[in-house]
C-alpha cells in the first residue's frame, strides 16, 4: 500500500525548512502532492509560498529537511527532474527585445534538440492563444500576454508536472477562463498541477487537493471534497421565518432575516417536515463549508497559538 | 548553452550600439587630424598618434590606444556586469536555471559570450580604424615599409602580424575587468552596480600607478601592462611586459571567476 503511494508521489517534502537569519520563512512542512492532482497551495502574501516553490525547483537551498520531486531528491537531481517540470514562478519573464516566438526558440535551445523546434514553439503558442502576437516583440506585450507566453514556455517540454505561481495574475475574466480550461485539459491528459495562489475562489474552482500555508507552517492539507464535506446542518430560506422557527423548535442554530441555519442530517426529511407544516420554502440545502471558512478557521487557531508563545 | 548566449549577445541591440560608440571617438580624432594636420609631437599624446599623420595604416593601433584606457573597460564592464545581474533583474534567470541550465554552465557561457564581445569590439575598432585611417590620412609610405616605434622599418607583413598580435593582447587585457564585473554580477541584481564596481576597481588601479608610494604594488595592478602592446612594434619585440601582462590577467581571471563561481553556485536565487 505504501509503495503504491510512493509511486504516486509527485512532490513530497519532509520537514522542509528555510531560515533567513533569525526569520523562519518556511517551517518544517510536509507536502504531499500525488499524480493527477490539481493541488492548490494557498497562503497570504509573505506566508512562504514562493520560498517553498523555489526550494522545490532548486532555486533556493533549504536550511534543513528534504524535498522529492517526481520521485527524485531536489536539488541534487535537478538535471533529470526539471526537464519534466514546467514552471511559472512569481510572474512571467522574457527578453523584451525579442519576439514571443524568438523567446520560446531561445528557451527551447537551452537543452532541447534543434529538430522540431519550430513545431514545438508554434504548438505551444497556439495552445495559449498567442499565434498572431507571437511575432511581435515582447516589449509591447500586456501583462496578460506575458503571462500566456510564460505558460507557453512552461509547456515547451510537455511536462509531467506544472508548478505555477499565481498564473491568472493580470488576466481578464475571459483570459482566466481560458487559462482554467487549458490547465484542466492538461490535467485530464495526465499532467499534475501544483498551483500556488492567494485567490480562494480560483483554487476552489480548479483544485482537487489543497494545502494552506500560514506563517511558514502547513496548517491544512487535504482533499478539497473532505474539507467541503457537509457540516450536518441545512440552510433554509423562507418567507415564513417565524412559523419555521416554531416548527423546528430547538434545532435552529441561527437566523438572519429569511435565512435559517438548522441542525439536520438529511435535507430531504427537513423539507418534508417544513412543507407539511405549511412553511413556504425558497431554498433548502445542506450547508457546506466554503474554502474561505476552512482557511480562516485553520489560520485563526494558529494565530492564537502563535500569540501565546 | 554557449551558442545560446552568443546568439543572445549578437541579437541584442545594445551590443551594436556599444560598438558603434566605441568607434566614434577614434573616428573623430582621425577627422580632426586630417582636417587640421596638427598631430601631437612624438612621445606625447596617445601612442602611435604622432605617427599616423605620415601613415594612415598605423591608425588601427592608434584607435586601440585611444579606446583602451577608458572606453573599452567601460563597455566591457557594462556588458559583463549585466551578464547575471541583468537576467536576475529581468526575471529570466529563474527560468534559465529551471530549464534547467546548470549554474556553472551558465557562468562559463556568460564568460565566453563576454570574451566574444571583447574580441568583436576590438576587431571592429581595428578594422574601422584601418578604413578610416586609409581614407582620411592616406597610405603615406609608397615603399611598403612602415616606421616602427624604435625608428626602424617594418615590412607590411610584419605590420599585419603585429597588428593581429596587438588585437589579441588588447582583448586579453580586458579579461581581468570582465572577470571582475562578472563576479560582482553574481552578487547583485543591479547591472549598473556591478559595472560601476568593476570600473571603480580600474580607476583605483590607474590612480595607484601614478603614485610613487605604491611602487611595490604596481607590478600587480590590472592596468599596469595595458599599453604594453606598443612593445610589439619595437625592433626586436620586447616580450617581457607583454608576457607579464598576459600572466597577470590570467591570475585575475582565476581569482575573480573562482570567487564568482563559489558565490553563484551556492546562492539562493530570489530574483
Amino acid at each position: 500500500m505504501s509503495e503504491a503511494h510512493d509511486a504516486d508521489a509527485v512532490i513530497r517534502t519532509r520537514g522542509l525548512t528555510k531560515r533567513y537569519g533569525p526569520v523562519v520563512a518556511v517551517d518544517g512542512i510536509d507536502l504531499d502532492v500525488r499524480a493527477g492532482d490539481v493541488y492548490g497551495f494557498l497562503g497570504a502574501n509573505g506566508s512562504g509560498k514562493t520560498t517553498t516553490v523555489r526550494m522545490l525547483l532548486g532555486l533556493v537551498l533549504a536550511t534543513s529537511g528534504e524535498a522529492e520531486v517526481l520521485g527524485e531528491p531536489m536539488p541534487r537531481s535537478a538535471a533529470t527532474v526539471l526537464p519534466r517540470v514546467g514552471t511559472l514562478v512569481e510572474g512571467p519573464a522574457a527578453y523584451p527585445h525579442l519576439t514571443g516566438r524568438g523567446n520560446l526558440e531561445l528557451f527551447d535551445a537551452m537543452g532541447s534538440p534543434r529538430r522540431g523546434r519550430k513545431d514545438r514553439v508554434s504548438d505551444v503558442l497556439e495552445r495559449v492563444g498567442l499565434t498572431i502576437a507571437g511575432d511581435r516583440k515582447v516589449k509591447g506585450y500586456s501583462l496578460g500576454m506575458r503571462q500566456r507566453l510564460g505558460l507557453a514556455a512552461a509547456l515547451l517540454r510537455a511536462p509531467r508536472l506544472l508548478v505555477l505561481d499565481e498564473p491568472t495574475n493580470g488576466l481578464d475574466p475571459q483570459g482566466i477562463r481560458e487559462m482554467r480550461d487549458l490547465l484542466l485539459g492538461l490535467n485530464a491528459e495526465g499532467t499534475t498541477i501544483f498551483l500556488s495562489s492567494h485567490l480562494l475562489a480560483e483554487v476552489e474552482q480548479m483544485c482537487t487537493r489543497v494545502g494552506v500555508l500560514d506563517r511558514g507552517q502547513l496548517v491544512v492539507q487535504d482533499d478539497l471534497r473532505h474539507l467541503q464535506a457537509p457540516t450536518g446542518r441545512a440552510v433554509v430560506v423562507t418567507p415564513d421565518g417565524d412559523l419555521a422557527h416554531g416548527l423546528l423548535d430547538g434545532r435552529v442554530e441561527s437566523r438572519e432575516g429569511d435565512r435559517l441555519v438548522v441542525r439536520a442530517d438529511d435535507a430531504a426529511t427537513l423539507n418534508r417536515l417544513l412543507v407539511e407544516g405549511g412553511v413556504r420554502v425558497h431554498e433548502l440545502g445542506p450547508e457546506r463549508r466554503g474554502l474561505e471558512q476552512v482557511v480562516l478557521e485553520a489560520t485563526s487557531v494558529k494565530h492564537q497559538v502563535g500569540g501565546s508563545r | 548553452m554557449i551558442r545560446v548566449e552568443l546568439v543572445k549577445m549578437i541579437r541584442r541591440p545594445r551590443t551594436w550600439i556599444t560598438i558603434l560608440m566605441l568607434n566614434a571617438l577614434p573616428t573623430l580624432v582621425a577627422v580632426l587630424l586630417a582636417v587640421t594636420d596638427i598631430g601631437p609631437r612624438p612621445g606625447e599624446g596617445p601612442a602611435f598618434l604622432s605617427a599616423v599623420l605620415t601613415d594612415g595604416t598605423l591608425f588601427p593601433l592608434a584607435a586601440l590606444a585611444i579606446v583602451l584606457p577608458l572606453f573599452m573597460p567601460v563597455a566591457v564592464s557594462v556588458v559583463s556586469g549585466d551578464a547575471i545581474a541583468g537576467e536576475a533583474s529581468g526575471g529570466t534567470l529563474r527560468y534559465v536555471l529551471t530549464r534547467p541550465v546548470g549554474r556553472t554552465r551558465l557562468l562559463v557561457a556568460k564568460l565566453v559570450s563576454v570574451l566574444a564581445f571583447v574580441l568583436l569590439s576590438v576587431v571592429v575598432v581595428a578594422v574601422v580604424g584601418y578604413v578610416v585611417g586609409l581614407l582620411l590620412l592616406g597610405n603615406g609610405d609608397t615603399s611598403g615599409l612602415v616606421t616602427g616605434v624604435s625608428g626602424s622599418s617594418l615590412t607590411s607583413t610584419q605590420l599585419v602580424e603585429r597588428t593581429l598580435l596587438s588585437i589579441v593582447y588588447v582583448s586579453l587585457s580586458m579579461l581581468g575587468v570582465a572577470a571582475m564585473a562578472l563576479m560582482l554580477s553574481t552578487f547583485t541584481d543591479s547591472s549598473i552596480g556591478a559595472a560601476l564596481g568593476a570600473l571603480a576597481f580600474l580607476i583605483a588601479s590607474t590612480l595607484l600607478l601614478t603614485l610613487d608610494a605604491a611602487n611595490a604594488l604596481q607590478p600587480y595592478l590590472p592596468t599596469r601592462y595595458w599599453l604594453s602592446f606598443v612593445d610589439l612594434f619595437r625592433d626586436p619585440i620586447q616580450w617581457r611586459d607583454i608576457l607579464r601582462g598576459v600572466g597577470l590577467q590570467g591570475v585575475y581571471v582565476l581569482v575573480f571567476l573562482g570567487a564568482g563561481w563559489a558565490n553563484f553556485t551556492t546562492k539562493d536565487i530570489t530574483s
